[in-house]
């Protein structure tokens, strides 16, 4: 929101309105309000139970909203199967856990998609399958399978495998949370190319350097709102709310 | 510092494990003589084994009837089915032995084993058998090994034509056995009262697996739907007829279906595989619903993120997954139809059991219950043993690929 006199207003590629999300009688989602531009990196930031990754997974519609209004590349996410089906196509998405197929190699879960979804060629897939794969830095495990591979390996796959769709959204939930100490660098640089190659990305993260490094707007959550958003000059130099101060001075300190 | 301490090398050798390598003494005290009660165990059971295996092998070799088995042999293996038409059923052997013969070569991991298998297998039948059979079991041995050593060119081509022979391989064994409709020719009809024996048995066996699969599959998916009716559906098939035993469903087929559908006849062989596919496919779509469970949400997340639609998820990465998960449960519930087949007795159709019960009627045989029982039983044996076996290489085999 800060950054929109920066942009055209028409490249708006991603718009929530007053999101809301209940769990049962749990009020996960209280009125999500944020506008996304082509090519900027978003940067999602809270304590667990903010409702953050839930936020970002009604993107993509894994999770459904129960009002409000999401707006993705032009296309209203409603119960039409095939507008969600069109807004998976568009948004590649990077999970905490890697998900990677086990029962496929690495260019399988790589071209998998492309093939049955897109409709390319086996060997047109592969030439773009081999592409991804030397992008993210692992071209020589192209016939191995997931669980032959180191965490740091799997989650690069991941984000491959995402990219193989060539979205023009990339959503990352957690994408370190799960990996050993010293693989987190290797998974964040190919997000940092990523994010200076312009792709869309919102990215949920503790990973404050990353955020430092390539956010365009960070926006901090807590108790299913977003308490403050901005550029990360402003949010690590000058935060506005009581919350957001304690919870940076939290994850900073160590 | 003493000196004696080893310093580390720039880099640690990576050595190769140690080889456990046995005599036959060394592996006899490790194995039976390791403690003094093991040993007292060994010497009590040998003994034991022993005095058993001897009565046991003494009225095999000495009292045993065994003629009851050679005389009625071709009864036991095809029943009543015509003599001018067994080469069909030879035939269906010999284009097994070929398929197996090249799947080993093409899949199997063993080669030397196969090898070994299909070059002495020609000539171990001849042994074994007499008269026509030697002839056919030549051949079968033949098609074996002619498929074997074919398999060594090794072309992604004849790999296709395999899978492809597998495929087609089913729908042509029915065309073989059952003929077509003219009542003379090379391919007359024979119609399904004259099956029996083995032929019979293995026959329910398999239409019993080829069908119930894809039903039971396709029941387990049902009732995992999110459509209320649908999974209402299913859930009501399953536990019904899992609340029911096969006997009565194989009597419902038999004695109900006419009553249901006047002025229809289905076959009567046809109505008990009916009875054995539908009866099957229930507990199927339980084994297969438990494969199903396994698999991580996140597995169904990332499919439907990547744009895949519910079928193509279900087909390339939920089930490829879940089935495998299942494999040692599926074949365990095969092994278990291909018993329960026996049951058609009681409908008055003449499997193994059947003609086993037919055989000891005659009044030569009468009393040899001992020979036909032990015989029938050593047939059911072998067959369950290789499809267990079977199913143990599958599952090394998939286990290899992670």
């Amino acid at each position: 929101m800060t950054m929109t006199e920066q942009h055209h207003p028409n490249d708006l590629i991603i718009i929530c309105r007053d999101v809301h999300k209940w769990y049962g009688h749990y009020h996960a989602l209280r009125g999500i309000n944020m506008q996304v531009h082509k090519g900027e990196v978003v940067v999602i930031f809270g304590p667990s139970g903010s409702g953050k990754s839930t936020f970002i997974r009604t993107i993509n519609r894994l999770e459904e909203h129960q009002r409000g209004e999401i707006i993705v590349d032009g296309i209203r996410l409603t119960h039409d199967v095939r507008d969600i089906e069109r807004i998976r196509m568009e948004t590649g998405m990077v999970f905490q856990q890697f998900n990677l197929f086990p029962h496929l190699t690495v260019m399988d879960n790589i071209t998998l998609a492309p093939i049955w979804v897109r409709g390319w060629s086996k060997a047109q897939a592969e030439e773009i399958g081999m592409q991804l794969l030397k992008r993210v830095g692992i071209p020589e495990q192209a016939r191995k399978y997931p669980g032959q591979l180191s965490g740091g390996q799997q989650q690069r796959v991941a984000i491959a495998r995402a990219l193989a769709m060539q979205p023009k959204i990339m959503l990352f939930d957690e994408p370190t949370s799960a990996l050993d100490p010293e693989m987190i660098k290797e998974v964040l640089d190919v997000m940092i190319e990523l994010a200076e190659s312009g792709m869309t990305m919102l990215v949920v993260t503790h990973e404050m350097g990353f955020a430092r490094a390539v956010a365009d707007t960070m926006y901090f959550f807590d108790q299913g709102q977003i308490v403050e958003s901005g550029p990360p000059e402003q949010i690590f130099g000058d935060p506005k709310e009581a919350r957001t101060k304690l919870f940076l001075s939290q994850i900073l300190s160590h | 510092m003493s000196t004696t301490t080893t310093s580390l090398p720039a880099r640690a050798e990576a050595l190769p494990p140690p080889t456990e390598r046995y005599t036959v003494l060394g592996w006899l005290h490790k194995n039976l003589f390791s403690t003094w009660y093991n040993a007292l165990l060994t010497v009590i059971f040998g003994v034991v084994v022993i005095l058993l295996l001897r009565s046991a092998l003494e009225w095999a070799l000495t009292q045993a009837r065994w003629e009851v088995i050679t005389a009625n042999l071709r009864l036991f293996m095809v029943g009543q089915y015509p003599a001018a038409a067994t080469w069909r059923a030879w035939a269906c052997v010999v284009l097994l032995a070929l398929l197996i013969g090249l799947s080993w070569g093409i899949w199997g991991r063993n080669q030397r084993a196969g090898a070994i298998t299909f070059g002495a297998l020609p000539f171990l039948l001849a042994i074994l058998a007499h008269g026509e059979a030697r002839v056919a079991l030549l051949i079968v041995g033949v098609a074996g090994a002619i498929g074997f050593a074919l398999s060594r060119w090794r072309s992604a081509q004849l790999q296709r034509i395999t899978i492809l022979g597998w495929v087609i391989y089913f729908p042509l064994v029915i065309l073989l056995i059952s003929g077509l409709g003219s009542a003379d020719g090379p391919l007359s009809l024979v119609t399904t009262n004259l099956w029996g024996g083995l032929l019979l048995t293995l026959l329910l066996t398999v239409v019993g697996i080829v069908f119930s699969f894809p039903l039971g599959v396709l029941l387990a998916l049902g009732r995992q739907s999110s459509l209320p009716i649908v999974r209402a559906l299913c859930v009501i098939y399953i536990e019904v007829i899992r609340g029911v035993p096969l006997i009565t469903v194989l009597f419902m087929a038999q004695l109900m279906l006419p009553l249901f559908l006047p002025g229809v006849t289905i076959d009567r062989v046809v109505r008990a595989m009916a009875g054995i596919v539908l009866f099957s496919a229930a507990y199927l779509a339980e084994n297969v619903r438990g494969g199903l469970q396994a698999i991580p949400r996140g597995q169904y997340e990332a499919a439907r993120a990547l744009g895949l639609n519910t079928w193509k998820m279900m087909l390339l990465i939920i089930l490829p997954q879940a089935l495998k998960a299942v494999i040692p449960i599926l074949v365990g519930q095969f092994i278990a139809l291909f018993k329960d087949t026996s049951l058609v007795v009681i409908v008055g159709l003449l499997d193994l059991m059947g003609i086993a019960k037919a055989v000891l009627a005659q009044p030569d045989f009468l009393g040899l219950q001992a020979e036909v029982y032990l015989f029938v039983a050593l047939v059911y044996g072998v067959f369950c043993y290789l499809m267990s076996a079977f199913s143990q290489r599958l599952e090394a085999r998939l286990n290899a690929a992670r």
